[in-house]
């Protein structure tokens, strides 16, 4: 019962739109089937699946609102669940914020389900996690990865006539691979929403690559430098400066992007003029649902545009408050770039420094958003247009308002998830000047 | 730590529909209520009868109730009051020598059997990768036993209108001293887990933690800065009798700061953190160099988890966490050679999942192991690792030390951090004999920004409070602090370590480790250490 037909969907909400005595009442029925597979130590160490379904009720008399969740279907429990949302709303205290449940819309349906990728079976996933092994252990090398797929659905309907129904699905996988002596580390990720694109046995080469080329790394003293980030080195610090694109925060003073004196800096220039970031689900390559939780709909959004911000993120009562209208909240973020790949980039370098990844970021100060984090599995000297030799890897003190004023040159956008991060993404390969690392990591 | 999570349900404006993470909503009332052991134990049997008869070596059977209550608030308003429930079935199987599992939020007999059946498949598609079976640690079953938080308030029962008076109250007491805004939240828990496994064991736990976060901030519009100083509570493995404020578990620091031990004085912290974030907004930049740093508990908790807590986490060591949390510079050559000097003499560290009142503790963990105290670092010296039943052998236990767990019935349990903590100094010395001779030293308060590499050699922290420390004196507080550290060097410059009368404990509810992501919840205890020589950077920056 994990993936339900937009029909047999329907149908629940329909019943229980019909059964509340609210003023008015929303309700959001999603269902997942979710498999893994992770290996370590060249050997499968842990696979599973987790099926899951939920419906949740929420209504509202006024402005007291009450919610309430149930996993059973038939008709008793929905009338359950429903009374008990009610329940709930009576007892509630005013919410001086509430703001009413959404109109009819119209949703353009996105392309977010591959049946294919629906269809995974656990010697599917044993099979992936058999192609990174057994090319590292004939050279000597140890695959430690991860490979996850979801298919789900997701369903939203309310008592104004709204309805919503799509699936989706997705698979993330990432691979490290280290030398037996533990001298070199690489890594490759792929993120996508196709199985069929997905060729685990292509991919780990990268990461096996990698791992050979950054044993035996010198010490380069820290300090600033120019830096050639893959797409996931800067996915992490893109994606964690978004958190600062809150209207809200920003007009309370409390965001990079708030203005001195008061207000925000929509309008203003904030980053290089080559730096364009939108949303869009009906991106080909990074498609989302197109509606977001409070269901509404999400559109092609520019966010930054020739470097000026463009768009910051209302709730509905900020936005109502603030009289803007508030639209859809982003699910993916897409940064245009041009056509170089990062050997490309890597290539037109005198001399730099190439990231593979970043790791463990954190917020050191959010008035001007300065992030730490430390770069992993594949650093190396670019002299000449060629990877020169492995460096140890550093501790990076950045802020991507001021890496992103700094931009040497962009490459094609490659489709990237980050673990940390809510959203899909699609993100350039970057040359960035005076980026600050502080200091040195022995780590492999 | 799972951050992402956490911000999307505390964010400002989170909706009460957006909790998928967290388990279905529910009413208070369901919070308060249990499932009746009878009812699981024969749920399990289902499951470990079904396990055998298809050929399982060993299985093991989790039934879970994750029941949580947040209350959320801002300034002068309730944002949110949600109750949400998770609970299902995990079925862990071992089948051709190859873990397999599988998990249902369906609890017929029917589901259950399916999640067996789909373990095994699982296990058996896997077991020709598997380079040798699974060995696991002999175990006797314990039968049928019972533990429980040995809390005096059930936070669950104490009626919401309570919990929203008290928020309302902290957060009218910060604005009238100054602050600009306010976050305040109580975070609710309570895991009834129920263990069976085919070694005989029938296990019923109810574990309850609670933690009351607050963020204050101070903003000058005129000049466009703004500061923020979290609370100085530590989450607990307690009822809500941790909110009691007792005099008696108040500190006055040195210079003035005031911290909690156990319980917590929420409306007297956030008066406190007002005037402090006001205080920040023009305090003096440090000036990066070589410090003595005075760490306090509230901040060394958090250098004690990600410098020691994760390296010795033996799974790390091995290379199972080499694609994410990473691995360790702790090798099993390290621990060999039995002379590895991790940190100076004043270190012992212990792991200890029996400490009462810690996030951690806990009867039996996810294997049915009963918990334990041992010694990672003694006087200095590496002397033993965390493992669990399937890694025991490796450093010739004969037992594990019961430190796995699963954050959901949905999840695999796993090697997970236990409680692990720095030992008093066995010398009568307080805050003030650790500051008295310091003569050029920073006195940190509070844990702040955390970042560590993959192997836990280079790690950056900041703080809430940063106070200069000149011949012995603290004179001010300072701003835009973080040290950076090389784990060993860190550990043998530490100098000094408070007695036990300055034990006091700080913790996570979001330490984060596997794929797919978990979180765990872990406490850390410590005096008041001091260490020599840190590197200090200033984190100040201008955007033009």
């Amino acid at each position: 019962m994990s993936i339900m037909t937009e029909q047999e969907a329907k149908s629940i909400l329909d019943k229980v739109c019909k059964l509340s005595k609210a003023d008015e009442c929303t309700a959001q029925l999603t269902g997942s089937v979710d498999g893994n597979v992770r290996y370590a130590l060249n050997s499968v160490s842990t696979s599973g699946i987790v099926n899951n379904t939920d419906l949740a009720v929420q209504v509202a008399f006024g402005k007291r609102v009450g919610t309430a969740t149930i996993n059973e279907f038939d008709d008793a429990s929905l009338e359950k669940v429903v009374r008990r949302a009610e329940e709930l709303a009576r007892l509630a205290p005013e919410n001086p914020e509430f703001v009413p449940a959404i109109d009819k819309q119209a949703y353009k349906a996105s392309d977010t389900f591959v049946e294919k990728t629906a269809a995974i079976t656990p010697e599917y996933r044993a099979t992936v996690a058999a192609d990174c092994i057994e090319p590292c252990k004939k050279d000597k090398l140890v695959a430690a990865g991860f490979f996850t797929d979801s298919a789900r659905f997701t369903a939203i309907a309310n008592t104004k006539g709204n309805f919503g129904y799509q699936k989706s699905t997705n698979v993330d996988f990432t691979c490290t691979v280290r030398t037996d002596d533990g001298r070199g580390s690489g890594w490759v990720a792929r993120n996508l929403g196709d199985v069929s694109k997905f060729d685990a046995k292509s991919d780990i080469k990268m990461a096996m690559q990698k791992a050979k080329g950054s044993a035996d790394a010198k010490a380069l003293e820290p300090g600033k430098y120019t830096v050639i980030m893959e797409p996931a080195a800067s996915a992490g610090l893109i994606s964690f400066m978004m958190f600062g694109f809150d209207a809200r925060q920003s007009d309370e003073g409390r965001s990079f992007l708030s203005k001195k004196g008061g207000g925000n800096k929509i309008g203003e220039k904030v980053f290089d003029e080559r730096v364009n970031i939108y949303a869009d689900p009906w991106d080909a390559q990074s498609a989302v649902v197109p509606w977001d939780d409070d269901g509404l709909p999400r559109e092609r959004t520019p966010i930054v545009t020739k470097g000026v911000v463009d768009y910051l993120q209302y709730s509905r009562y900020w936005a109502q408050k603030q009289s803007k209208k508030a639209i859809g909240q982003p699910g993916n973020l897409i940064m245009a770039g041009g056509d170089k790949s990062t050997q490309d980039l890597v290539k037109a370098t005198k001399k730099g420094v190439l990231v593979t990844r970043t790791w463990y970021i954190r917020l050191v100060d959010p008035q001007t958003v300065l992030l730490t984090g430390l770069t992993r599995d594949g650093t190396f000297y670019i002299e000449n247009g060629e990877i020169k030799y492995p460096i140890k890897n550093f501790r990076f003190n950045e802020s991507p308002a001021i890496m992103l004023n700094n931009i040497e040159e962009l490459g094609k956008p490659v489709r990237v998830a980050d673990d940390e991060s809510p959203f899909i993404m699609m993100i350039p390969p970057m040359k960035i000047r005076d980026f600050t690392f502080t200091s040195l990591s022995d780590a492999v | 730590m799972d951050r992402r999570d956490f911000l999307r349900i505390s964010g400002l404006g989170a909706g009460a529909l957006l909790l998928p993470a967290y388990g279905r909503v529910v009413a208070a009332d369901v919070l308060v209520t249990k499932m009746d052991p009878a009812t699981k134990k024969r749920l399990a049997d289902i499951a470990l009868n079904a396990a055998k008869s298809s050929g399982a070596s060993y299985c093991d059977v989790r039934i879970g109730r994750y029941l949580r209550q947040f209350v959320i608030t801002r300034e002068d308003k309730v944002q949110n009051v949600v109750n949400t429930e998770s609970s299902g079935i995990g079925v862990r199987v071992i089948a051709n020598g190859t873990w397999g599992f599988a998990a249902t939020s369906d609890m017929s007999s029917d589901a259950v059997a399916k999640a067996v059946k789909q373990a095994i498949s699982i296990a058996k598609a896997n077991s020709r990768l598997q380079s040798e079976p699974v060995q696991l640690a002999p175990t006797k079953g314990v039968g049928e036993v019972s533990w429980a938080t040995p809390i005096k308030k059930n936070s669950m029962e104490v009626p919401i209108k309570d919990k929203v008076d008290l928020l309302l109250d902290v957060n009218a007491a910060a604005m009238k001293n100054g602050a600009n805004f306010i976050r305040s939240i109580l975070f609710l828990v309570n895991e009834q887990k129920y263990f069976a496994s085919s070694d005989g064991s029938y296990i019923d736990q109810d574990i309850h933690r609670i933690w009351a976060p607050t963020q204050v901030t101070a903003v000058d519009q005129k000049s466009g800065k703004f500061r923020t100083r979290d609370g100085l509570s530590a989450p607990r493995g307690m009822g809500y009798e941790y909110l009691d404020a007792k005099p008696e578990h108040r500190i006055a620091l040195p210079g003035g700061a005031v911290v909690y031990s156990d319980s917590y004085d929420m409306k007297e912290d956030a008066i406190a953190a007002a005037k402090q974030a006001k205080e920040k907004l023009t305090a003096p930049s440090v000036k990066p160099g070589k410090f003595d740093l005075v760490l306090d508990p509230s901040h060394l908790w958090l250098t004690i988890h990600e410098s020691v807590g994760h390296p010795t986490e033996l799974d790390r060591v091995l290379g199972y966490e080499a694609n994410y949390a990473g691995t360790s510079f702790a090798t099993l050559d390290k621990w060999k050679s039995k002379n590895f000097k991790y940190g100076s003499d004043k270190v012992t560290i212990f792991a200890d999942k029996t400490q009462p009142t810690t996030l951690g503790a806990v009867g039996y963990d996810d294997e049915g192991i009963k918990t334990q105290r041992w010694d990672l670092i003694k006087d200095g010296v590496l002397v033993n690792y965390q493992v669990i039943r399937d890694q025991a052998h490796i450093l010739g236990l004969d037992h594990s030390q019961g430190c796995c767990y699963a954050d959901s019935w949905s999840s695999v349990q796993f090697q997970r951090m236990a409680n692990v903590s720095l030992a008093p100094g066995k010398e009568a010395l307080k805050p003030d004999d650790m500051i008295k001779n310091v003569e050029n030293g920073i006195y940190i308060i509070g844990d702040g920004s955390f970042s560590i590499d993959q192997q836990r050699y280079n790690a950056q922290f900041g703080g809430q409070l940063f106070y200069e420390i000149k011949n012995g004196k603290v004179t001010q507080m300072l701003e835009d602090v973080a040290y950076q550290i090389r784990t060993p060097e860190f550990w043998n410059s530490c100098v000094g370590v408070c007695d036990d009368k300055d034990y006091r404990f700080g913790g996570s509810f979001f330490d984060g480790k596997g794929q797919p992501g978990q979180v765990s919840a872990v406490s850390h205890g410590s005096s008041t250490a001091r260490f020599n020589g840190a590197n200090v950077i200033n984190t100040a920056r201008s955007l033009g």
